[in-house]
């Protein structure tokens, strides 16, 4: 918002989802919504409501829910398979790769609780490692989201994409920091503040904490660029290159294990078009634990204090190189 | 309203023949793949593709088709000869079975193969596409069945059940469990390993139509099938008793070949004792 200091409009992700996916059903026969036992927690039960002869409960079993959708989708339809991430991308990640990849299969597999921010309920229910899973099969799109408003979006653009796609979104309200002028294209990162000093690249709620941290580097003269990566496959590259040509030095910011996710993608295809130092601001290579979300991203290191020491890091090392 | 095709007059034992013959000559041409069970269901998918479909190998995206889902993808030999010889692609082509470049590959891929309803190799996948696919079609107010092969082994696999649910369920009349059980699975007897048994009675309790046949009985295949086309409500499951490696003397009921080719002598022995088909072989002793 154009205040960012004001406290924004907060929503959650899911809610916009669950709106989202009614408005499209309305213009779309083929958009079918199927579930597994979480329609009230990834807000479809608006859509079994409105379309119930386009609704399907599938009970407590992800992987028939993945086949079943695949099926729908070989009979010309546009499936949105629900859940939790970690039942899709984990539990069910070899009926993804077969049933949905491999056959090209038009699946749209839209999932809430990515990352730390589901809170209380734990590990057990945190992926923290569902984009890395997602991101490394063939023919997968990889959309997660900033807020609420990117949330629709997203939403319609992966149901005009003939492909399958994996759309990652928070449990808990945050605050809404794009506009609905705002550009989104699938696979173009958006540059969300100018800076010339270092770059933070950020996905998913970690967004809003790469703009705070920005503001924090900004009292210490130092001009920080943040990009939202929204789609993490494929991967911007051209910004990303050019981000790392102008600034020298990247730190990358995502509710995620730093091995495959963001950081992986982000340093995969730096390593070739033109290596600067990155940090790496994300879950350790840890599982999570109950919590509030902010308390959880506290611990975890994901604050604006916290990304804007990792940028100064990556500054420093680029000095250190002596390059620019 | 079956599409009369010069494939529908072909006698059915001589289809199922040809079909053995060709699952031996694929796998001997290249060295490699998954004799056993495509013996074992010659039968089966020779009724498939010779008679109970409603297809058109000219147009395998004809959207009114009936649809065949193998799930058990590695006896797939014996889909690629019944598709080649109802038309889909050039008879020749089977020698391609396996090696690099082939679309006829390893376990079906539907991106590759026009014909191929969906990809399938990791076992216990197959129903819930095919459920999918009935829903699908009920909600385009198509009247197409959707036909779905497992192995016995394969009922080890947990989606099987949850998709054995689905399919209840939702009263997908509309879809046909094929269960070729044979008894044998790699590393030896079903029900010394993990047991299976009994099939139809599991699958009843769990809201299913079934019946028992014996799968080399063609009469007892064709009524099968027409016994499920009869049934609206509920999915049909048709548990065939099958033999591995049927047909071929030193190959039936062994394990051992599930997954492996037989040597140019054993494939000329085969050859030698099998029945003929209605076409010439596409080999006649030369490997590689």
């Amino acid at each position: 918002m154009t205040a960012p200091a004001a406290a924004p409009v907060r929503k959650a992700m899911r809610d916009a989802f669950g709106e989202a996916i009614v408005r499209l059903a309305e213009t779309d026969d083929r958009i079918v919504v199927l579930t597994a036992d979480l329609a009230e927690s990834i807000r479809v039960h608006h859509f079994a409501g409105r379309f119930p002869d386009r609704f399907f409960q599938m009970g407590i079993s992800e992987q028939d829910m993945i086949g079943t959708a695949a099926g729908l989708a070989l009979t010309g339809f546009i499936p949105f398979a629900t859940t939790f991430a970690v039942f899709a991308a984990s539990r069910a990640n070899e009926q993804v790769r077969l049933a949905v990849c491999y056959n090209r299969a038009n699946v749209k597999i839209a999932v809430s609780h990515g990352g730390l921010s589901v809170g209380e309920d734990g590990a057990t229910h945190q992926a923290l490692e569902d984009l890395a899973a997602m991101r490394a099969l063939p023919h997968m799109t990889v959309v997660s989201p900033a807020d609420a408003l990117e949330t629709e979006r997203a939403t319609a653009a992966i149901a005009a994409l003939d492909g399958p796609a994996y759309l990652r979104l928070g449990r808990t309200p945050t605050p809404i920091i794009t506009r609905p002028d705002t550009p989104f294209v699938l696979g173009k990162g958006h540059v969300m503040r100018g800076g010339r000093d270092v770059t933070v690249v950020a996905t998913g709620t970690m967004v809003h904490v790469a703009l705070g941290a920005a503001r924090l580097l900004e009292a210490f003269g130092v001009d920080a660029r943040v990009i939202n990566i929204h789609t993490i496959k494929p991967l911007d590259v051209p910004l990303l290159e050019r981000a790392a040509r102008e600034t020298g030095a990247i730190v990358t910011v995502e509710e995620h294990n730093v091995i495959g996710g963001l950081a992986g993608a982000v340093s995969e295809s730096l390593a070739r078009a033109h290596p600067v130092p990155v940090e790496f601001v994300g879950i350790q290579d840890v599982f999570g634990e109950s919590g509030k979300p902010d308390e959880l991203w506290k611990k975890y290191g994901l604050t604006p204090e916290r990304v804007a020491e990792a940028a100064r890091r990556a500054m420093d090392h680029r000095d250190r190189l002596g390059r620019v | 309203m079956a599409l009369l095709q010069s494939f529908t007059q072909i006698a059915l034992d001589r289809a199922a023949a040809q079909i053995r013959r060709d699952v031996i000559i694929q796998c001997v041409a290249n060295g490699s793949g998954h004799p056993g069970g495509a013996l074992g269901a010659a039968e089966i998918i020779a009724a498939l593709y010779f008679r109970v479909l409603r297809h058109d190998p000219a147009r395998p995206d004809w959207p009114e088709r009936d649809r065949f889902v193998l799930s058990n993808g590695h006896i797939c030999a014996a889909l690629y000869s019944a598709m080649a010889r109802t038309g889909y692609f050039p008879p020749e082509e089977l020698l391609t079975f396996r090696r690099l470049g082939t679309r006829l590959q390893g376990h079906p891929a539907r991106v590759d193969l026009p014909g191929i309803e969906t990809s399938a190799g990791p076992l216990g996948q197959g129903l819930s596409v095919a459920n999918g696919m009935v829903l699908g079609l009920r909600l385009r107010r198509l009247d197409s069945r959707v036909y779905c092969l497992v192995g016995d082994g394969e009922l080890q696999e947990g989606q099987i059940w949850e998709a054995a649910m689905t399919a209840a369920q939702y009263r997908l009349g509309r879809v046909c469990l094929v269960v070729s059980d044979n008894g044998l699975q790699i590393d030896g007897e079903v029900e010394r390993i993990m047991n299976v048994r009994p099939i139809a009675d599991r699958l009843r309790a769990f809201g299913w139509h079934t019946l028992d046949i014996d799968g080399h009985n063609l009469a007892q295949v064709l009524a099968a099938f027409e016994a499920f086309q009869r049934t609206t409500e509920t999915p049909t499951a048709i548990v065939a008793r099958t033999v591995m490696g049927k047909g071929v003397s030193f190959m039936e009921n062994l394990a051992e070949w599930h997954g492996k080719a037989p040597s140019r002598e054993q494939a000329v022995r085969a050859l030698r004792e099998m029945p003929e088909g209605f076409a010439p072989d596409l080999w006649t002793g030369d490997t590689q």
